[in-house]
C-alpha cells in the first residue's frame, strides 16, 4: 500500500465526533435573543436550526384587544430599529379602509422621516456587520452620526427610537423652522461618512476576503424563501415596493434600486447583501434630497378624520419596503373599533429561515458573518 | 560569568543583587502595563473621534489603575464542570511565559538580567509557553468556546512560529551571534546600522536591504499572530467564540491574561526592536549614547512598535483561522525562505 492510500485510510478512520453548540440566546454577535443550534465538524458547520421566541411578545393577541390608534406604538417595537418604516404599512392600511386622503406635505413628510429612519437602520446593520467581521471603528463611526439621525426623529415626533409618529390621516409632530437645514447637513454627513467607510472597511482586503464568495443566497433559493430587501437585491433580483407599487409619492422621485452585482465574489455572497446597503444609503440621501425640493412647507399635517376610528367590515392587506424587506399587514376588521385578526408579515422573520439553507459548509466564523448580513431584528422576528 | 548588568557590577553577586535584577524587569513590566493599557484606551478614543476616559484623574490618566481595582474585587469564578488544576494554572503559566522572555531581553548596554549566549533561541522557545497556556485554560474551562479557541490557538501557534524563526535566523546570520548584546552592539553607529536597514557594512549591503526589510515586516506580522492581537485575535474572536480560551475566567485570573497580553506584546516589540531597530543604539551615532541613554532608546522604539499594534488593532478587522493558516504556510514562509536564502548568499559573499 503506498504511503499516500495509508494516509486517506488512517484519516477516514478517525472517527471525530461532531460537537453541538448553542450560539445564543446570550452570545455577542447573535444581534438580540436568537438562539443558533450549531452542529460543527471542528470549524466546520454542518448544520444550523434556529430557535425561535425567546422575545414573543403576543403582539398579534394584544392587537386583537387595542383601538387602532392604540396599535401603533406596538407596532414600534416590532424592529425598533426602523420604527417609522414599520408603522407606515399599518396607517397606509387603515387610511385604504376608511378611504382617507392625506394631506400632501404629510406624504412628503412621511417619505422624509422613513428614508431617514432607513439610512439609520442601514446604518446600524453595516456597522455591527463590520463588528461581526472584527472592525471596531467604523461601528462607532456609523453610530456617531445616526445620532444626528435620530435627532431630526426626536424633535419631531419626542421619542428617539419608538416614535409613535405615523397617524391616520397624517403624522403626530409638523416640521420646525429648521428642519431642512438639519436634514441636508445629516444627508451630507451620511456621504461622507459612507465614503470613509468604504476605505476603512468595505474594500479593506481582509474584510474582502473574510465576507466575499460567503454564504451565498443564489436568486432561486431567495424567492423560494420568500427572502426580500437588501437580502433579495444583493442575490441580484431587483425587487423594490417603492418603484413596484410606488405606494404614496414614490413614483415623483428619481432612484435606483441597487442590486448585488457581484463587483467582488459571487453574486448574493455576504459582500453583495452588505453592499446594496450602504448604496441604498446613498438612493436614500436623493429621495430625501427631492422630497426636500417638491415639499410643501405650510400647511395641515393632519386630514379629517372621524374622531372615532371605526373601520368598515372587511379585510385589507398592506405592504411596504422597509428596510429589511417587505412589511405587511393584513387587518381583517368586524366593522367596530378593534381589529377581529392582525397578522403581521414580518420580513426578518422570513429572511431569517433562509440561515440552515446558506451557511451549511462554511467555517464556524463565517456563519456569524451570514447572519450579521442578512440584518435581522429578533423584536420582528418574534413579535 | 560575564558581567551582564550594572548591578552585579557595583554590588557583587549575592541573593539580594539577584533578587533586584530578577524584580527590576517585573517593575518595569507593571508600570508598562499600565501605560499600555491608558495608550490602548486613548488610542483607541482618538481613532474613533471619542475622547476616551476622561473622568478617573487628569484626562483620565488613572484609568488603568481604577481597572485593575474593579478587577481585584471581582468575583473569582472557577466551573464546576473544570479540571480545577489546569484551570487555576492556565493564567500564570501564560504570563510567566511572556515574563521569562524578559530574561534576555537588553534593556541597555549595562543591564540585560540573563546575559547568555543563545538568547535568541531562549525567547524563541519560551514564548511558546504562553500557547501552551492557552491550550490549559481553553480545555479546562470545559466550554466548547473555550476549547474552539484553544484549537485556533495550536494552528495559530504552528503556522506563524516559522516564518518569525526564519526572520530571527537571518539576523542571527547576519550578526553571527545569538547573544541580544551582540546583536544590539553590531548595530551601533547610526540608524542605516540597523538590520532594518542591512547591518553595517558597505555599499554592497544594497543589495540585502529589500530583504532585511522584509523581513522586519513578517517578523511583525507574526508577532501580531503571537500576541493575539487584531487581524490575528482568532483564538478569542470575540464575534463568533464570545471571549475564546478565556471566556469562563473573571476577576484576577481574567486580568492575568490581559496582563500577560500587554507583557507579551512588549516582548515581541523588544525583539524586533533587538534584532532590527538598533536595540539601545540611538539612531545618530554618539548623540545622547550611553547606558542611560540606551534604555531611554530601548524603551521608546518598543513602545513606538506598541502604539503600532494598537493602531492596527483599532483599524483592521479579523482574518478567519484558514485564512491565516494560508497566510502563515503560503505567503509569508516561502517569502522568509527567500529572504533567508538570499541574506545568507550575500553573508557568504562578503
Amino acid at each position: 500500500m503506498s504511503e499516500k492510500k495509508r494516509l486517506d485510510l488512517e484519516y477516514s478512520q478517525l472517527d471525530s465526533d461532531r460537537m453541538r453548540i448553542n450560539v445564543g440566546p446570550q452570545h455577542p454577535s447573535t444581534h438580540g435573543v436568537l438562539r443558533l443550534e450549531v452542529e460543527v465538524d471542528g470549524e466546520i458547520v454542518t448544520e444550523v436550526v434556529p430557535h425561535l421566541g425567546y422575545l414573543h411578545r403576543s403582539f398579534e393577541k394584544h392587537c386583537e384587544r387595542m383601538t387602532y390608534p392604540q396599535i401603533t406604538p406596538y407596532i414600534d417595537r416590532m424592529d425598533y430599529i426602523s420604527a417609522m418604516n414599520n408603522e407606515w404599512p399599518y396607517v397606509m392600511a387603515l387610511e385604504k379602509m376608511l378611504d382617507i386622503k392625506v394631506p400632501e406635505k404629510v406624504e412628503y413628510l412621511r417619505v422624509i422621516v422613513a428614508e431617514l429612519n432607513r439610512i439609520a437602520n442601514h446604518q446600524i446593520a453595516v456597522a455591527t456587520f463590520g463588528l461581526d467581521a472584527g472592525a471596531f471603528t467604523p461601528f462607532l463611526f456609523y453610530f456617531r452620526d445616526r445620532e444626528y439621525i435620530i435627532w431630526i426623529l426626536e424633535k419631531l415626533s419626542g421619542a428617539r427610537l419608538l416614535y409613535n409618529y405615523f397617524r391616520v390621516g397624517g403624522v403626530s409632530g409638523d416640521i420646525y423652522p429648521e428642519f431642512k437645514e438639519e436634514v441636508l447637513n445629516v444627508v451630507k454627513q451620511v456621504r461622507k461618512t459612507n465614503e470613509e467607510v468604504m476605505n476603512l472597511l468595505i474594500y479593506n482586503s481582509i474584510f474582502v476576503k473574510r465576507t466575499a464568495n460567503v454564504g451565498i443566497l443564489t436568486p432561486e433559493v431567495a424567492i423560494n424563501f420568500g427572502c426580500s430587501g437588501p437580502v433579495l437585491r444583493g442575490s441580484g433580483i431587483a425587487h423594490d415596493l417603492r418603484r413596484d407599487e410606488a405606494y404614496s409619492v414614490y413614483d415623483r422621485f428619481d432612484f435606483d434600486i441597487p442590486v448585488g452585482k457581484g463587483e467582488v465574489g459571487v453574486v448574493g455572497d455576504c459582500w453583495n447583501r452588505n453592499m446594496v446597503r450602504v448604496h441604498e444609503m446613498e438612493q436614500s440621501c436623493r429621495i430625501i434630497e427631492q422630497a426636500l425640493e417638491q415639499m410643501p412647507m405650510e400647511g395641515d399635517v393632519k386630514a379629517m378624520i372621524p374622531k372615532r376610528i371605526k373601520l368598515p367590515k372587511g379585510e385589507v392587506y398592506m405592504r411596504a419596503e422597509n428596510p429589511k424587506g417587505d412589511l405587511g399587514f393584513y387587518i381583517v376588521s368586524n366593522g367596530t373599533d378593534k381589529p377581529e385578526r392582525l397578522k403581521a408579515r414580518g420580513p426578518s422573520f422570513v429572511n431569517l429561515s433562509v440561515i440552515p439553507e446558506i451557511s451549511k459548509g462554511y467555517m464556524f466564523a463565517d456563519l456569524i458573518l451570514i447572519l450579521g448580513s442578512i440584518d435581522i431584528v429578533l423584536g420582528e422576528v418574534d413579535r | 560569568m560575564e558581567q551582564t548588568n550594572f548591578i552585579w557590577e557595583h554590588f557583587g553577586v549575592n541573593l539580594w543583587t539577584v533578587l533586584a535584577v530578577i524584580s527590576l524587569p517585573l517593575m518595569f513590566v507593571l508600570v508598562y502595563a499600565l501605560i499600555a493599557i491608558l495608550a490602548e484606551l486613548k488610542v483607541s478614543a482618538w481613532i474613533q473621534e471619542r475622547v476616551g476616559p476622561m473622568r478617573t484623574g487628569p484626562y483620565g490618566i488613572l484609568q488603568p489603575v481604577a481597572e485593575v481595582i474593579k478587577l481585584i474585587q471581582k468575583e473569582d469564578i472557577t466551573p464546576d464542570q473544570s479540571s480545577k488544576l489546569l484551570y487555576n494554572l492556565a493564567p500564570f503559566i501564560i504570563f510567566t511565559g511572556a515574563y521569562a522572555a524578559f530574561a534576555v531581553i537588553p534593556f541597555s548596554e549595562s543591564f540585560v538580567p540573563a546575559g547568555i549566549d543563545v538568547g535568541l533561541f531562549y525567547v524563541f522557545a519560551i514564548g511558546s509557553i504562553s500557547a501552551m497556556g492557552i491550550v490549559m485554560g481553553g480545555w479546562a474551562s470545559s466550554n466548547k468556546y473555550s476549547l474552539m479557541g484553544a484549537m485556533r490557538s495550536v494552528s495559530q501557534l504552528i503556522s506563524y512560529e516559522i516564518p518569525a524563526a526564519m526572520a530571527i535566523l537571518s539576523v542571527v546570520v547576519l550578526a553571527s551571534s545569538m547573544n541580544m548584546q551582540e546583536i544590539s552592539r553590531a548595530q551601533s553607529g547610526y540608524f542605516w546600522n540597523w538590520f532594518i536597514f542591512g547591518g553595517p557594512g558597505d555599499w554592497t549591503k544594497i543589495f540585502v536591504i529589500p530583504f532585511t526589510l522584509g523581513l522586519t515586516i513578517i517578523y511583525f506580522i507574526a508577532s501580531l499572530a503571537e500576541t493575539n492581537r487584531v487581524p490575528f485575535d482568532i483564538p478569542e474572536g470575540e464575534s463568533e467564540l464570545v471571549a475564546g480560551f478565556h471566556t469562563e475566567y473573571s476577576g484576577m485570573k481574567f486580568a492575568m491574561f490581559f496582563f500577560a497580553e500587554y507583557a507579551n506584546m512588549f516582548v515581541v516589540s523588544a525583539i524586533l526592536t533587538t534584532i532590527f531597530l538598533g536595540g539601545w543604539n540611538s539612531p545618530f551615532g554618539d548623540f545622547l549614547q550611553g547606558p542611560w541613554w540606551g534604555a531611554m532608546w530601548f524603551i521608546l522604539k518598543a513602545f513606538f512598535i506598541v502604539l503600532i499594534q494598537i493602531w492596527i488593532r483599532w483599524t483592521l478587522p479579523r482574518y478567519r483561522v484558514d485564512q491565516l493558516m494560508y497566510l502563515g504556510w503560503k505567503v509569508l514562509l516561502p517569502l522568509s525562505f527567500i529572504c533567508f536564502l538570499a541574506i545568507s548568499l550575500f553573508v557568504m559573499l562578503n
